[in-house]
């Protein structure tokens, strides 16, 4: 079914307003605007009749694949089932007419909810305090950068260099340059750990930090982690933990008590908040005591039963994000852990890692695990074995879309060549991992059979197997009339 | 996949040819087949100085981003400009067309580091899966 652009099915005239008039004059609201935010010529807007915007949405949804639809296994992403109730909690009006510029007293619950999500958070991880304020996994990287940052230059010290691992995720590194440090990268040895001798050796006076992923990026546990702890803290470095993989340790290791002085949790995977399409999310950090003087301002704190926003920390590092982060999203992350409770996050935990073993142990042979042993949430299987048919992860990916499934996460981490990284979380049943091992399996004796049935899926999608080469070589990023005709024109 | 005989290699996957003091480089066979659909190139400007085993530009597939790395230390003397329009060839035509950086080397000693045909082999054989048969061939073509 096509489904044109709100461009293309635009008609001058057809547009749904239902705006009530200006109860001033337009002169007189037009000189409350600032001359250089006033835009001069048209807004060009389509205009769409209310029924034809309302079908192209519903038929972008239905193009559209979500966790209810199926099995959603993308590997690092944490694709659990975000419970309705959560939802519910969230669009309640008493929270979504909340106004961020309310006084302190007139919004005694919402603050305290961020104060005890902080004090769950600090529970959960044995961290001593967090910020809420960062937007995502990555901006809470950045925010504890700059917090390692501002505690140097208190104390006098310029370090400027931070270790990543080479299985991180590509923010890592981005978010030390982000600052104008420098990343350097230290590499994974034959069990697909840190190289504690490379560490070592690249450990010095001016390292400001060590980002690792716990568990790593291949669902491993990291099994020399005292002696990571004691390299880095020999060098007076931070330990940082890249807490995307927290699902895996809920209940498990907390990583204040283990040695971190720094992490973040991507509350959109561990605590079950919407995901993709770029946000809202939220990635708190927290920090251990020698740190907390940093952390953004203003913070929610706790005075006897009142409650108030705290700007005095005059160590801050400021703002960084506009009000204090994006609460509706925290407010999920806050009813997931209540509703949980301890015993239910340590059962979240351990249904994730009995889930991915479970799947791994299934599929290996079709598809191996080149550091094979039992891992954690999530595992990293590899394609290689059918490069000789000219297949590669990718393919892999896009035939189990005509089986229905949503596909792994391929080509990463680069370490593992034609990596299919695979992680099913603790809400799958065991008849659904054993649908898409079935399914895995399936693929691998297509691929033997009949490859270039495999090399041209997926077959059975609205859009079959589009150019990711040219449109990456000639990307098309702004919608026009010749582009539109363009397209038609093929 | 090949590996010319007539090259030298790093542990980057990266091809060296040594002519007089100026070394030209590229992408390997089987770093190009690795990465998959390169869609861009970003290769340094002329007379850049560059140091041996640092990044002098860097190389874009569908999947992934990768450096380019200096396989000597010198000074660039000459960049494939083809390549910013078609990146492409370096698919086609790693060895030849796909070429991407010429410069003038500094210390002769750095050659040293650099790998054997067969040596390079055992990297490819090390990190692939058995399955891929590396062979140490001469490209007819590249001798012309
Ligand atoms: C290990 C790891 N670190 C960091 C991030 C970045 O988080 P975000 O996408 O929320 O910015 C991710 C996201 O997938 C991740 O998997």
């Amino acid at each position: 079914m096509p489904n044109p652009l709100l461009f293309e099915i635009a008609k001058k005239g057809r547009g749904s307003r239902h705006l009530p008039d200006l109860d001033s004059s337009e002169s007189e609201v037009l000189a409350s605007i600032p001359e250089r935010y006033r835009r001069d010529g048209e807004i060009g807007l389509p205009e769409v009749a209310e029924l034809d915007l309302a079908r192209h949405i519903e038929r972008l949804s239905r193009r559209n694949f979500y966790i209810e639809q199926d099995f959603y296994p993308l590997g690092s992403c944490t694709m659990k089932y975000n419970p309705k109730l959560h939802e519910r909690i969230a669009s309640n009006p008493l929270i979504t007419g909340l106004h961020p510029g309310l006084p302190d007293e007139t919004v005694q619950g919402a603050l305290r909810l961020l104060v005890e999500l902080e004090e769950c958070l600090c529970g959960i991880t044995g961290m001593n305090a967090f910020t809420l304020q960062p937007a995502a996994g990555a901006h809470g990287e950045f925010t504890a950068m700059r917090i390692i940052e501002a505690y140097y230059k208190k104390k006098g010290e310029r370090r400027t260099k931070v270790i990543t691992t080479d299985s991180a995720h590509g923010t890592n590194p981005a978010s030390v340059r982000r600052i104008g440090w420098e990343p350097v990268e230290v590499r994974s040895n034959k069990r697909g750990e840190v190289d504690l001798a490379e560490l070592a050796a690249l450990c010095d006076g001016n390292t400001a930090a060590f980002m690792l992923t716990l568990p790593n990026t291949l669902g491993l546990f990291e099994s020399q982690l005292p002696g990571i702890m004691e390299i880095v803290h020999g060098a007076g470095a931070q330990m940082y933990l890249d807490g995307a993989n927290l699902n895996a340790l809920l209940g498990l290791v907390r990583p204040g008590d283990v040695g971190f002085d720094v992490m973040h949790s991507n509350v959109h995977k561990t605590f079950s908040t919407p995901h993709g399409g770029g946000g809202p999310g939220a990635g708190p950090v927290g920090v251990r005591e020698h740190l907390a003087p940093f952390l953004p301002r203003p913070r929610a704190v706790r005075e006897g039963d009142h409650y108030r926003w705290d700007n005095d920390y005059p160590d801050s590092i400021g703002r960084i994000h506009a009000q204090f982060g994006n609460f509706a999203v925290l407010l999920r992350a806050y009813a997931y852990i209540r509703h949980h409770g301890a015993d239910g996050l340590r059962e979240v935990q351990r249904h994730a890692i009995l889930n991915a073993n479970y799947l791994r142990k299934r599929i290996e042979k079709a598809f191996p695990v080149p550091y094979e042993r039992v891992g954690m949430h999530e595992f990293v299987s590899s394609a290689a074995i059918y490069r000789e048919q000219g297949v590669r992860a990718g393919d892999v990916g896009k035939r189990l879309l005509d089986y229905g499934f949503y596909a792994p996460t391929i080509a990463f981490p680069l370490i593992v060549r034609e990596a299919l990284m695979i992680e099913p979380t603790e809400t799958e049943s065991k008849e659904t991992l054993d649908r898409f091992a079935d399914a895995m399996n399936a693929v691998a004796d297509e691929i033997r059979r009949d490859p270039e049935m495999v090399k041209s899926a997926p077959h059975t999608t609205v859009v079959k197997r589009v150019n990711e080469s040219l449109a990456s070589r000639k990307p098309v990023l702004k919608w026009s009339d010749a582009a539109s005709t363009n397209e038609k024109a093929k | 996949m090949s590996i010319p005989v007539d090259l030298m290699y790093t542990r980057e996957h990266e091809w060296v040819l040594i002519e007089d003091d100026i070394a030209t480089f590229g992408i390997t066979d089987f770093a190009q087949s690795e990465l998959g659909d390169i869609v861009f190139v970003e290769l340094p400007e002329t007379e850049t100085p560059v140091e041996q085993n640092e990044p002098a530009g860097t190389i874009e597939a569908v999947k992934t981003v990768a450096d380019l790395f200096a396989p000597l230390s010198g000074e660039v003397v000459e960049v494939n400009e083809l390549l910013a329009d078609d990146p492409d060839t370096v698919n086609r035509d790693p060895y030849g067309d796909g070429w991407m950086v010429k410069l003038r080397f500094s210390d002769k000693t750095e050659l040293e580091d650099l790998l054997t045909p067969e040596e390079y082999k055992e990297i490819v054989d090390e990190s692939g899966e058995d399955e891929i048969e590396v062979d140490v061939v001469l490209d007819e073509e590249e001798n012309e």
